[in-house]
């Protein structure tokens, strides 16, 4: 623990995501305590004001407000809880039902398998946002809905992800072992596949809980996703686009929360997948050594003619 | 090649069959296209009138044979907001869609392998870094707001570029860009790991050795082979901008392509519209990955069709 703090403390980047992803999750948290005022209260006299190191700007709303008076800053905190909570719902809905597939295809083989990485090739191949769009214009939009949507429509690379390493784990001597002294099916996979998983699936879900909040974001922007009176950053991008020629703030801010929020996880992601994949780690350490020596080859080649 | 495309055409009905499901179900089972679609003011009559017009009151077994039926057709019924057949007005759309993932994307791969391979030439070096940093930036952007920013730069404070709509090639720049730059940065940060692999590979050392210059090992080898997984991400791109992407980008700018169009279908509760949109997009989507198949076997000879 200690040495993988040591490691992402020499990735500035990685870092810096980490820290930013930290701040976020705690924003969320203690919205309500950290809120200066109440996302929704409405003030009729103090509305479009401009943040405060704008000339009308003003200390008591520190990045202005929108068009019905309401606190930016305030929308800002709580809106990071609807982008965390659609993201990890989604993630862990459609992460075990993929999961699932896979593991089943890849552990039974044969016609199982067939159908069910025939049934993943079919919907990989459908129109996804536009048939999420019919569905969430028929049943009706909600944050349920959209939840339950997006599983239903990002469970494929997991059941392939899962599927592919099941298939590989299973031509292991170890499992074979284990199927061959009589451990029952249910211990084989308990046991020794699925500890496997846990380093490409936890990769895999940051990376697609990225592609969720950009995904929720677009959905809510299109009046698709979060209703008002919620609020999330793509409803608050998309009542501010109104405004633009009057309230660059009303657009900017929200929009910079949902990029710097994919940005940091993108960022401690790759330092991740670096740190986690050993043979990403062999390449780092050889440039590193080569670089190193091409240092000292300098230092030692300044008294002696270089070719 | 024939029997090849002819069994790529079964698998992508396939998938086309798959989607029909997926809207049937959506429509008929979980949704009712009766309240969504007539006015809150309609009355019974009218509302049995309307059911019996698109044959809601039949059993749903029948409503499928009849659905399919009408899908093989391309008979997706009157637009009810336009007031013409719903696949006149994709087909009067579908161009302007086309042209803007052509330009936007076609710029994203130009930029991109160039982008990439520079970066890649010394991992780790200020270039590579800014390259990496700029790519992350770059997909990590929502791109409705990276429209409207654009929009807010260029055409409100710098008043060079229209704010939306269709016309001449300025109004194309602004949204083929929004739709080109994530995809951009995900083909330049897969570029570049490519070629720092490639780079790495023993054969580039045997070319050198042979007294090979480096550019000659790099476009003659090394790109070559980044060649297949570049064209299958930028056929992903492809397709997932077809599937989705231009809703948003088009919706920002107002682009009379389907996408914009699917949005104004949903606000006017138009589903038959919506419907022979994503059926148009399905299609589409199955003949790209044909294509897309067909292209690797032009570029990589080891590869078989079956």
């Amino acid at each position: 623990m200690r040495a993988l703090a040591e490691e992402l403390w020499k990735d500035k980047p990685g870092l810096i995501g980490f820290v930013l992803i930290v701040t976020i999750v705690l924003a969320a948290i203690l919205a309500p305590l950290i809120a200066p005022y109440d996302p929704a209260t409405q003030a009729v006299v103090g509305r479009l004001k401009p943040p405060v190191w704008m000339a009308k700007g003003d200390w008591a709303h520190l990045l202005g407000t929108d068009q019905l008076g309401r606190d930016i800053l305030s929308r800002l905190i709580y809106g990071a809880r609807t982008s965390l909570i659609v993201g990890i719902l989604v993630v862990a809905l459609a992460g075990t039902f993929g999961g699932t597939i896979g593991l089943l295809a890849g552990f039974r083989g044969g016609r199982t398998d067939t159908i069910l990485m025939r049934l993943v090739d079919i919907q990989v191949a459908f129109p996804g946002l536009l048939l999420i769009l019919l569905i969430v214009a028929v049943i009706g939009p909600s944050m349920v809905t959209m939840i339950v949507v997006l599983a239903l429509t990002n469970w494929m690379i997991y059941a392939r992800v899962v599927r592919g390493i099941v298939l590989s784990v299973r031509q292991m001597p170890y499992v074979e072992a284990a199927e061959m002294i009589g451990c029952q099916q249910s211990r084989v996979i308990f046991r020794h596949i699925l500890p496997n998983l846990t380093s490409p699936l936890l990769t895999l879900g940051i990376l697609e809980f990225t592609n969720i909040v950009l995904a929720e974001a677009a959905l809510s922007f299109l009046g698709l996703g979060v209703q008002p009176p919620a609020t999330s950053w793509g409803l608050d991008v998309s009542t501010g686009k109104d405004y633009i020629f009057v309230a660059w703030w009303l657009v900017t801010f929200p929009g910079l929360c949902i990029s710097v929020t994919v940005l940091s996880i993108n960022l401690f992601a790759n330092w991740l997948r670096v740190t986690t994949d050993p043979q990403e780690r062999e390449k780092r350490f050889a440039r590193a050594r080569a670089a190193t020596r091409r240092r000292q080859e300098r230092r030692a080649g300044v008294g002696r003619e270089t070719p | 090649m024939g029997r090849f495309i002819l069994r790529r055409l079964g698998q992508g009905f396939l998938v086309v069959l798959g989607v029909s499901l997926v809207v049937f179900v959506a429509m008929r089972v979980f949704g009712d296209p009766a309240k969504v679609m007539l006015p809150l003011s309609a009355t019974t009559e009218q509302r049995a009138e309307f059911e019996h017009l698109i044959g809601l009151d039949r059993p749903l077994p029948e409503q499928f044979v009849t659905f399919i039926g009408e899908l093989a057709t391309l008979d997706f019924g009157d637009s009810l907001w336009q007031r013409r057949p719903a696949m006149e007005v994709v087909f009067e759309r579908l161009p302007n869609t086309l042209m803007l993932v052509g330009a936007g994307l076609g710029f994203a791969m130009i930029m991109a392998l160039p982008l990439g391979a520079l970066a890649a030439l010394r991992p780790g070096g200020i270039i590579d870094r800014v390259t990496v940093i700029g790519g992350l930036v770059g997909l990590s952007t929502p791109q409705f707001w990276l429209g409207l920013l654009l929009i807010m730069l260029f055409a409100v404070q710098l008043r060079i570029l229209p704010t939306s709509g269709i016309g001449g090639v300025s109004h194309l720049i602004l949204p083929a860009l929004t739709l080109a730059l994530p995809s951009m940065a995900r083909m330049v940060l897969l570029v570049r790991s490519q070629v720092i692999d490639e780079l790495n590979q023993q054969y580039v050392k045997t070319a050198r050795a042979k007294g090979l210059r480096f550019h000659q090992v790099l476009f003659g080898h090394a790109l070559r082979n980044v060649m297949i997984p570049f064209i299958t991400l930028a056929g992903w791109e492809v397709i997932s901008a077809l599937a989705g992407y231009t809703v948003v980008v088009e919706s920002v700018f107002a682009w009379p392509g389907l996408g914009h169009t699917a949005i104004q279908a949903i606000q006017r509760n138009d589903l038959f519209l919506l419907q022979a949109i994503v059926f148009t997009v399905a299609i589409a989507i199955v003949l790209v990955n044909i294509l897309l198949d067909v292209i690797y076997k032009f570029i990589d000879p080891r590869i078989k069709l079956a």
